[in-house]
């Protein structure tokens, strides 16, 4: 029992972040029509938008310490970032220690302005185009992203750590009335699934409940009746992409504790979270959400040691396997709608 | 016994009953024309016909053979040709390859591998496409795009194309729909000269009863799912059932 | 000539001659000049020049005729490596069996993965492929170590069993041949301050690259070429045509699988050994961008896509500010530094950036490739000369 409910925890976070991402994919299928291969590429930029605000936070200016000495004796160099004069050094340090959240903040304009430029810059012309050039074009744009990044970022994985009042773990089943000592988990994992059930529970509500999400959702179903209108849904689909853009790169940002960003973090999440936009139904958004999270913990229960006594190597394939078994034998996935792109 | 016959045919979607106990018979070397307001269910029929739909009841039989279950290029296998509404052509290759592939298909079957063959060299199929090009006038064109020829060229195209292949059924579905005046008459000659050359059966699917009177040797009126008469075309213009049917409709007038 | 027409022929020798003196045209700069970096004629990387470009025509006959996208043939590449490591491992390190093996182990993979596969068409073809390359690749890294060598990956060792080939002298390495002639073997040719070096194995695999480009031709040209070329215009007509598509995409999927087993079985016949990475999926995801920066559906087009690329990630990603700095110390000097910084971030190490600028670029606005530019370029140069001499590059819509 333990062991299930510990695996069921450890698929949570992978899942959560399948499904932000699929969900983002999904959402710009369905209102678009276009295949966006780029999308990990936003999930890795907003990773990236952790790491440069960590990284402004942290600008410092550099004084001499005459107090203290280095191991040669001479007066010891210190930097001392901008924050402490700004705040003092106890607020200075919270702030920094808080970077990764505070990112939260600085990535949503910052996610939602890539996501409208490039939707009024590339993706706009590929509306009439085949999925193969849409596929195409992406691609090649996540190539260029990942390269700028890795231009100014460089190569190697950044570590950005979690505010160290999440980091460690805690012992999730003594609070449950387990016995202690055998649910571990840490902190940040469940936060990190929290935020993501915040995020996915908000753009649900959005698209519910406000008038925009009204014309979005019917655009979704017939694009061409909703044009007779007159209603501009040309800017809410820009729009849309950018707010997909922004949920995207959330993940990313909340996931830099969980593994240090690189560049190609992107072209990782890329593959997987396609296959789960295809298990969860193209173009339905509880369906990306519901094959996010199935998949993050199957993969978790293929990584048990009893399972991979029988079947070694499960864990690396479980996914794929499940994608190709529903494609071939439902190919609109567990809850697209008929019809859809079911060719 | 026609070269066509359907029994009993019934076929719904959901609680809509598209068609219900459908009789026809299409004799050999005929043009027998479907027609019926909107909705009357001519398009699932043909549908029936060609193995893109299979009915819920009945039976289709193409010259003695039962059609129903089998895939659209078995079925053109034994005999049987369709034209759509808007014209099917390949558009990325030449007019002179659009006229090959019917008779590479009839003549090598549904698969045939031939990967180290120069096409062109082909004689007996390069010639047969080059003769029914010239038989349509279309032979100026061969070495024009598909895609850039006018629709009135296209359907043209998509008819040599299937008469290419000698099938013994021609179905037609609306294949002057949407075009000019013009158009439309250049098709009803073409099909006319057709059908005054070749030993051909054709069933024709039409809207535009100008058409389906120069044409028809016989006509099926269909409404509402069920066959309402079948006549030759002098007792269908006056018949009080398909007046009936029509009613608001004034092209029957006409 | 060869069964072809004039033109085809015409492209044939001209690429037979491309191949044969690469070694010359590739080392333009003198051996002790400074630009001597920047020389290509190396065997290492011509082979892989070749080796590419099969992967890349092989690619073509399956993307470029049926339009059918597939992002998973970086697995057919891999299994092609294993067959031919383990042919040398287990038969001789004569590269015959070697290659042989790789093309029928990868054919008989392509076609259990085309087959189910290609039951979607579209988007979810492309993410079929990807799961099954995906799933390739996880399996080689990990469950399948004993075949795959997992992480490390395999190569000949010196007690393997060999058991066409005699033992080998203790300390001695097994090497690559074709009935004798070492794989590496080179002549080396100096002429004034150049130095040419003409490499067994180069040739071996541009011999190879040769009949796989000819067989490519021959394809384009047939009515199985033409088959294919209507799936991608029309399914619905070719199917009331009479024609099954299924089986044609099929056997177009199994031949672009055996052209790149053929690719992998080779790399292995130059460089010994074989590793999980040749499956990950941005391999595949290479020869998708090399057939198209070349040209989808034209006869060189994927030829000059797979050069193209492999110069880039070679020799231009060489280029560092030193250099340019130098190339540009003829400028005043805010000038200079003003240039450099420009262009540094494209060249050198950032050349992916280039790469994918101008792949973006020909997907907007040259869908037929750097083929299509040519001919675009050709046509403003050479108007009144006849149509059919400007195209000499093999497009496929004229049947000619």
């Amino acid at each position: 029992m333990e062991a299930i409910i510990l695996q069921i925890l450890n698929g949570l976070d992978k899942g959560s972040a399948y499904a932000l991402i699929a969900l983002g994919l999904t959402l710009i299928f369905g209102t678009l029509g276009v295949v966006n291969f780029a999308h990990g590429a936003l999930f890795m930029i907003g990773a990236f938008c952790a790491v440069t605000l960590s990284r402004i936070l942290t600008l410092s200016y550099t004084v001499v310490d005459e107090t203290q000495k280095d191991f040669l004796g001479n007066p010891l160099k210190v930097d001392v970032p901008y924050l402490h004069d700004m705040f003092g050094q106890a607020t200075g340090d919270v702030i920094i220690d808080w970077a990764v959240p505070l990112s939260i903040i600085f990535a949503i304009p910052v996610m939602i302005a890539i996501g409208v430029v490039m939707e009024r810059g590339l993706i706009k012309h590929f509306y009439k185009r085949p999925h193969a050039d849409q596929i195409l074009v992406t691609f090649g744009l996540a190539i260029v992203l990942q390269e700028v990044i890795k231009y100014f970022y460089g190569a190697n994985p950044i570590p950005t750590p979690a505010p160290a009042a999440f980091t460690g773990s805690f012992d999730f089943g003594a609070m449950l009335g387990f016995d202690p000592n055998l649910i571990i988990y840490p902190y940040w994992r469940i936060i990190y699934f929290a935020f993501a059930a915040v995020v996915i529970g908000a753009v649900f509500a959005f698209l519910q409940f406000t008038t925009f999400g009204m014309v979005v959702r019917a655009g979704m179903a017939d694009r061409e009746t909703v044009q007779l209108l007159g209603i501009n849904i040309d800017k809410r689909f820009t729009l849309m992409f950018g707010l997909a853009a922004a949920v995207a790169g959330l993940a990313g940002v909340m996931y830099t504790p969980i593994n240090s960003p690189n560049y190609h973090m992107g072209m990782d999440f890329l593959v997987l979270s396609f296959v789960v936009v295809v298990v969860g139904g193209m173009g339905s958004l509880p369906g990306a959400v519901l094959a996010g999270f199935v998949l993050g913990v199957l993969e978790s229960f293929a990584s048990m040691g009893a399972v991979l006594e029988v079947l070694p190597g499960l864990n690396q394939i479980i996914i794929y396997l499940v994608a190709i078994i529903i494609l071939l034998t439902r190919p609109r996935g567990l809850m697209g709608r008929k019809g859809v792109m079911e060719e | 016994m026609g070269i066509l016959e359907v029994k009993g045919v019934g076929k719904r979607f959901g609680g809509l009953h598209a068609l219900s106990d459908v009789n026809l018979s299409v004799k050999e070397n005929t043009v027998h024309a479907i027609i019926g307001p909107n909705g009357a269910g001519k398009s699932t029929l043909l549908n029936c016909f060609v193995g893109k739909l299979i009915p819920d009841t009945g039976s289709v039989m193409f010259d003695g053979q039962s059609v129903l279950g089998r895939k659209p290029h078995e079925i053109n296998q034994m005999g049987i040709s369709r034209v759509f509404q808007t014209p099917e052509i390949f558009s990325d290759l030449t007019v002179l390859e659009n006229m090959m592939i019917p008779c590479f298909a009839q003549r090598d079957g549904a698969f045939s591998m031939a990967a180290y063959a120069d096409m062109m060299k082909d004689k007996d199929i390069v010639g047969r496409a080059e003769a029914e090009l010239e038989a349509m006038n279309m032979a100026d064109k061969r070495e024009m795009n598909a895609a850039s020829m006018s629709r009135g060229d296209k359907r043209r195209l998509e008819i040599a194309m299937c008469l290419s292949q000698q099938p013994r059924l021609l179905l037609l579905d609306e294949p002057t729909a949407g075009m000019a005046r013009a158009d439309t008459n250049n098709t009803i000659d073409l099909l006319k000269q057709i059908k005054e050359e070749r030993d051909i059966t054709i069933a024709i699917i039409e809207h535009d009863m100008h058409v389906v009177f120069s044409l028809a040797e016989r006509i099926t009126v269909l409404a509402q799912g069920t066959p309402l008469v079948e006549d030759v075309p002098d007792n269908i213009k006056g018949h009080p059932k398909v007046r009936e049917a029509y009613l608001g409709e004034t092209q029957v007038a006409a | 000539m060869f069964g072809l027409n004039t033109k085809d022929t015409r492209l044939l020798i001209l690429v037979a001659i491309l191949v044969v003196l690469a070694p010359f045209i590739l080392n333009p700069f003198p051996e002790n000049s400074a630009m001597a970096q920047f020389n290509a004629g190396y065997p290492d990387l011509m082979q892989r020049f070749v080796i590419f470009g099969i992967f890349a025509i092989g690619f073509n006959i399956l993307f470029g005729l049926t339009g059918y996208l597939s992002f998973g043939h970086a697995a057919f590449l891999g299994v092609g490596s294993y067959a031919a490591i383990w042919m040398m491992k287990l038969l001789t390190m004569n590269v015959v069996p070697a290659i042989i093996l790789s093309v029928v182990f990868a054919g008989l993979f392509s076609l259990l993965v085309g087959w189910i596969s290609l039951r979607r068409s579209g988007i979810y073809f492309s993410i079929l492929t990807l799961a099954f390359a995906q799933m390739s690749y996880s399996l080689a890294y990990s469950v399948l170590t004993p075949i795959t060598g997992g992480e490390t990956g395999l190569q000949p060792k010196l007690n393997d069993p060999r058991i066409l080939d005699g033992a080998l002298a203790e300390g001695a390495t097994p090497k690559a041949n074709l009935f004798g002639l070492e794989m590496g073997a080179s002549y080396e040719l100096g002429i004034g301050g150049w130095l040419f070096t003409l490499n067994a194995g180069y040739y071996i695999a541009g011999v190879l690259m040769l009949a796989s480009f000819y067989l490519a031709i021959r394809i384009f040209r047939s009515p199985f070429g033409m088959m294919l070329r209507a799936v991608k215009s029309n399914q619905q007509r070719m199917n009331y045509t009479g024609l099954n598509s299924k089986p044609y995409t099929l056997a177009a999927f199994v031949i672009s699988g055996m052209y790149a087993g053929l690719a992998g079985g080779l790399m292995v016949a130059m460089d010994t050994q074989a590793g999980p990475e040749r499956m990950f999926w941005t391999v595949g995801g290479e020869v998708v961008l090399m057939t198209i920066l070349g040209g989808a559906g034209t006869l060189i087009g994927p030829v000059l896509g797979a050069g193209m690329i492999k110069y880039m990630e070679n020799i231009i990603s060489k280029i560092n500010s030193k250099i340019l700095h130098e190339w540009f110390a003829f400028m005043p000097d805010g000038v200079e530094d003003f240039i450099v910084n420009i262009l540094y971030p494209f060249i050198g190490k950032g050349w992916h950036l280039t790469l994918g600028l101008i792949f973006m670029a020909v997907v907007i606005f040259l869908p037929g490739g750097l083929v299509e530019g040519g001919q675009r370029i050709a046509r403003l140069f050479g108007r009144g000369k006849k149509a059919s001499e400007k195209d000499a590059s093999g497009k496929t819509t004229p049947a000619e």
